[in-house]
């Protein structure tokens, strides 16, 4: 492929920043963001079938502050993806595709996550926190 | 005339089209998505119920049938829509042929590896 004196769509530098651009690039970070995770479930079922004291290493990391900062931040990504992928998915039917309807649902599934990750650390500090 | 031109225009392009699954690639990434929904939040549940419970008595819930069934369903769908995903990141962004060839393999042997080290885990639990 040669290289061809074309005008190229608009690089980001030029592009205004957008809500639908915004959660597009935050849904493939936190896609990625989960894939790293993914590595302590795999850890932790492991150590669920190796004995307990593989299984006390895995969860006193859990417990630490870095493992509880870890497990929020995959929580709140977990919850976006989630929410990011349900309109993703309605898209795909052919719902939503309206400009204010877009706008819509993107601030929707922003509030859902973030109320979703409240409702789980919620439960976590209601049954008394970590440990 | 030279070798090179005995060659058919088919014969240059062949090889250089699409792959033609991507269609395939796209349906996949949606079912295991679908399905992920669920599983997510059902997982979510079950490591919040977890949180308190000793060795013994986490072993005792991944052993029940039905949470090992979602369990190993939530694994094999979360790896696959992974590996789906993070196809499509490198598309995008890896332009280094050789980088690019060596990352979409490391990803798949990768999300393979984790699948089946998770499904072996919940094996070993639910029949031990």
């Amino acid at each position: 492929m040669t290289p061809s004196a074309r005008p190229l769509s608009p690089h980001l530098q030029v592009y205004r920043f957008q809500l639908t651009m915004a959660l597009s690039i935050i849904h493939r970070i936190t896609g990625v963001g989960l894939s790293l995770g993914s590595v302590l479930l795999v850890a932790l079922l492991l150590s669920l079938a190796a004995g307990p004291e593989a299984y006390r290493v895995v969860h006193d990391f859990c417990a630490s502050w870095f493992g509880m900062l870890l497990l929020f931040g995959w929580s709140w990504a977990l919850c976006y993806h989630m929410c990011n992928g349900i309109r993703h998915l309605a898209w795909d039917i052919g719902w939503g595709f309206e400009i204010p309807r877009v706008y819509l649902s993107g601030w929707l599934a922003v509030g859902a996550s973030l109320l979703l990750t409240a409702l789980i650390w919620g439960c976590v500090l209601a049954r008394g926190g970590a440990a | 005339m030279s070798a090179v031109e005995l060659r058919t225009p088919l014969k240059r392009a062949r090889g250089l089209g699409s792959a033609k699954d991507g269609t395939h690639h796209f349906i996949i990434e949606r079912l295991t998505a679908l399905a992920l929904v669920p599983l997510s939040l059902w997982a979510i549940y079950l490591a919040l119920s977890l949180m308190h419970a000793d060795y013994a008595g986490a072993r005792a819930v991944v052993h029940q049938p039905f949470n090992a069934i979602c369990l190993a369903a939530f694994v094999l769908a979360l790896f696959w829509h992974m590996q789906l995903g993070l196809q499509v990141v490198i598309e995008d962004y890896v332009h280094l042929r050789w980088l690019e060839i060596t990352s979409q393999i490391g990803v798949k042997f990768a999300c393979f590896a984790g699948a089946l080290a998770s499904v072996l885990a919940i094996v070993r639990i639910a029949l031990g």
